[in-house]
């Protein structure tokens, strides 16, 4: 056990690379992590970790029912993105969404009791993988690249109400080839919106590898108009720094035009598509927490046994979420037609049958 | 009740008009307002009253609006409030609908409502569903509004009626209004309402001038949503109907009156949520039920009232079947004989009415 422990450290970002477009130059090369940064962003990540591969053994057990759309192995992206801005800024992602869920300030319990469907859930049960939401978190969304327009729209209220507030607006490699991304990023140069649109490379759109699929695959560049990062999704740092970047640019006024940044990342395991030994070489080659942790060990910032306790603390959180999420009821039959409309009067309710008359409040 | 005079007129030919005088018992202070001038004034005073209600759409600015329904307001309101949005609906209806999640009120202007089948993804799956979806988290209130339905020699893409589709989904109102008075109370309610409302204008009635009582020119006139309104009293048959085929139905009544078969018109002023009490207590007056609407017969509007109406306890009121008048079940062809045939007449609805009371 080293008695040393640097309460600051210059990491180094060796194997950094980014790439700019119509820029003159990126985030800067070198980034401060303090010891506390560093144990936060560890214990976030492994947080989702634990959170994920628990759900995926729910899910193969079958007390998690339909979809679900994991997010390990692309901790580093959330966890960044989220330094990077305010939680008083604005985020919305597609159906990958149970990472951001957490980051933007959900508790691991009601995201896992909302994936067993249960009263507790962040969404009451209602939503499912694909539909969570918490404050200044818009989802959770289920059809590919319909969250970007909204995102869009969100960055809108922030310009119009003038809190100096932003939006990411997060979609996938698979979705950079919707149409109605560039209908957005048209409408969001033209009208100066504060937002940063951020692709999340996983080189696979649902089954399809990106190369059968998207003629460019320099997603950073599609924005054309729109200055572009390419940075590591998998170096937390990295995509901290690069979401820094491109938020100050949005917020100071300076270019006053959106950005697209791309994080290039490796999926690491659980996405339905891959085979086995994909899924094995990608595991071992680049592991976002893994990366840290060797970063704060080599720095003298953590000790490996300060990293096992959060580990186990993690561990700990993740069984009583998991505890919780099983033993919860289901919704109450009750709530089965609620929160129709907001702020309306109690209303009546077809039910399967003509007789059946249901009751539905806001 | 004020008395009113309806001028039927398709493009921009008039038609010979049925003129209906009654004995006036107005106040003074009634003007005449067009439909077009009524929605101006609906947005006009709504926009005044929240800051955070804004328009956007195709030409709603700086050309006044397609159809002019915005005249002069992106010249008193400027740029932030009022925004023309380039050719794109997908895009600027998902960006309406991000910035009424994240607390405006936008109101979506699309230039017909065939171009909101370009964006229907973000009106049903982002907007519609997405209350519930959140359980009572994440509330949307937008309003898409624009032209529905025929209009004049703009042929097959340009003139379909979208009153059942959106009324199919829940989470969404949809609301039809007739009159200049309907057209802005209903609107007002629209942009006061805090969830997702569809609100379909016709094309052809925007010219058309009504009656407007003082009570309706007040800036606090609204009309529930959700609420039809009786446009004529009768005992022989309900007719049932929406949008500018109420000005076909009281036509047709004031025909058939002069051979004294008396209509009830009943105006829906809003599809979802159907006043299904209103068209009930009608029929248990007058025993007979026919629909009126412009759109296609199957999985109508008129479908679905009649489905209502034999689940309910006015099944056993009526004495013949309920029946629907509707558009012909084909794509809107152009050659205006064609066209005039592709949509109900005055002639279709007095027929029907005889053959349903078997004169």
């Amino acid at each position: 056990m080293t008695d040393v422990v640097s309460s600051e450290a210059i990491a180094q970002k060796g194997s950094y690379k980014c790439d700019v477009h119509k820029l003159e130059e990126g985030p800067p090369l070198q980034a401060v992590l303090t010891r506390e940064e560093g144990l936060q962003y560890y214990r976030t990540m492994q947080t989702i970790r634990r959170m994920e591969l628990k759900a995926d053994q729910l899910y193969k057990q079958k007390i998690i029912r339909g979809f679900c759309h994991l997010y390990d192995g692309q901790e580093a992206c959330a966890v960044g993105i989220e330094a990077g801005i305010n939680l008083s800024d604005h985020l919305i992602t597609a159906y990958r969404a149970h990472g951001y869920t957490l980051t933007r300030g959900g508790t691991v319990r009601e995201i896992m009791a909302e994936l067993t469907g249960r009263r507790g859930g962040i969404a009451k049960g209602k939503g499912g993988s694909m539909h969570m939401y918490t404050k200044h978190f818009y989802g959770g969304n289920g059809i590919v690249g319909a969250q970007v327009p909204l995102g869009a729209g969100v960055a809108l209220t922030c310009k119009y109400l003038g809190k100096n507030e932003l939006c990411v607006c997060l979609y996938g490699d698979g979705a950079a080839n919707q149409g109605q991304i560039f209908e957005t990023y048209n409408m969001a140069s033209l009208w100066k919106l504060p937002c940063i649109f951020i692709c999340e490379n996983n080189k696979y759109g649902m089954g399809t590898s990106v190369e059968r699929a998207a003629a460019s695959t320099d997603y950073y560049k599609r924005g054309d108009f729109i200055p572009g990062l390419r940075v590591d999704g998998m170096d937390v740092l990295c995509v901290r720094e690069a979401t820094k970047f491109a938020a100050e640019h949005c917020r100071s006024g300076k270019c006053s035009s959106p950005y697209v940044t791309t994080f290039a990342l490796l999926i690491h395991c659980s996405h339905s598509y891959r085979t086995r030994d994909e899924i094995q070489e990608v595991r071992s080659k680049s592991d976002p927490i893994s990366m840290l942790k060797d970063r704060m060990l080599s720095n003298n910032m953590a000790s490996v046994e300060e990293l096992k306790e959060i580990d186990v603390e993690v561990r700990k959180e993740i069984e009583d979420a998991a505890q919780f999420a099983t033993t919860d009821p289901e919704p109450p039959l009750d709530d089965l037609c609620n929160h129709i409309f907001y702020n309306d009067p109690p209303m009546e309710v077809r039910g399967t049958n003509p007789w059946t008359k249901l009751k539905s409040v806001s | 009740m004020a008395s009113l005079r309806c001028f039927l007129r398709s493009g921009k030919n008039a038609v010979s008009a049925v003129l209906r005088r009654e004995f006036h018992r107005t106040s003074p202070a009634a003007v005449q307002v067009t439909v077009r001038d009524a929605l101006n004034q609906a947005m006009d005073e709504e926009l005044e009253r929240d800051e955070r209600v804004f328009l956007l759409g195709e030409e709603v600015a700086q050309y006044d609006g397609a159809y002019k329904i915005s005249r002069g307001l992106w010249k008193k309101y400027g740029d932030k409030r009022i925004i023309d949005t380039p050719i794109t609906e997908m895009g600027f209806a998902g960006i309406a609908v991000g910035a009424a999640m994240a607390g405006l009120r936008p109101i979506c202007e699309f230039m017909t409502f065939n171009f909101s089948m370009q964006a229907i993804d973000q009106v049903i799956n982002s907007a519609a569903k997405t209350y519930y979806m959140s359980a009572g988290l994440q509330p949307v209130p937008i309003v898409f509004r624009g032209p529905n339905g025929a209009s004049a020699g703009v042929a097959a893409q340009h003139s379909q009626c979208f009153a059942a589709w959106y009324s199919h989904c829940p989470g969404l109102k949809v609301v039809s209004p007739w009159s200049a008075e309907d057209a802005k109370g209903l609107l007002k309610s629209a942009i006061r309402d805090d969830n997702p409302v569809v609100f379909l204008e016709n094309e052809l009635m925007y010219g058309v001038p009504f009656e407007m009582s003082e009570e309706a020119q007040s800036k606090d006139f609204i009309i529930p949503i959700g609420k039809a309104k009786i446009e004529r009293q009768g005992n022989h048959v309900t007719l049932v109907s929406h949008s500018r085929m109420v000005s076909l139905c009281l036509d047709a009544a004031a025909v058939l009156a002069k051979e004294g078969i008396e209509c009830e018109v009943i105006n829906m002023r809003t599809i979802r949520p159907l006043d299904a009490e209103a068209i009930e207590t009608s029929i248990m007056k007058t025993n007979h039920l026919i629909t009126v609407e412009g759109g296609w017969p199957q999985f109508g509007v008129g479908a679905e009232i009649l489905g209502r109406i034999m689940e309910g306890p006015a099944f056993n009121y009526l004495d013949a079947p309920a029946v629907r008048v509707t558009g012909v079940d084909i794509p809107m062809p152009y050659a205006k004989i064609l066209e005039d045939n592709s949509i109900p007449q005055i002639k279709d609805i007095i027929f029907s009415v005889k053959k349903t009371l078997n004169v």
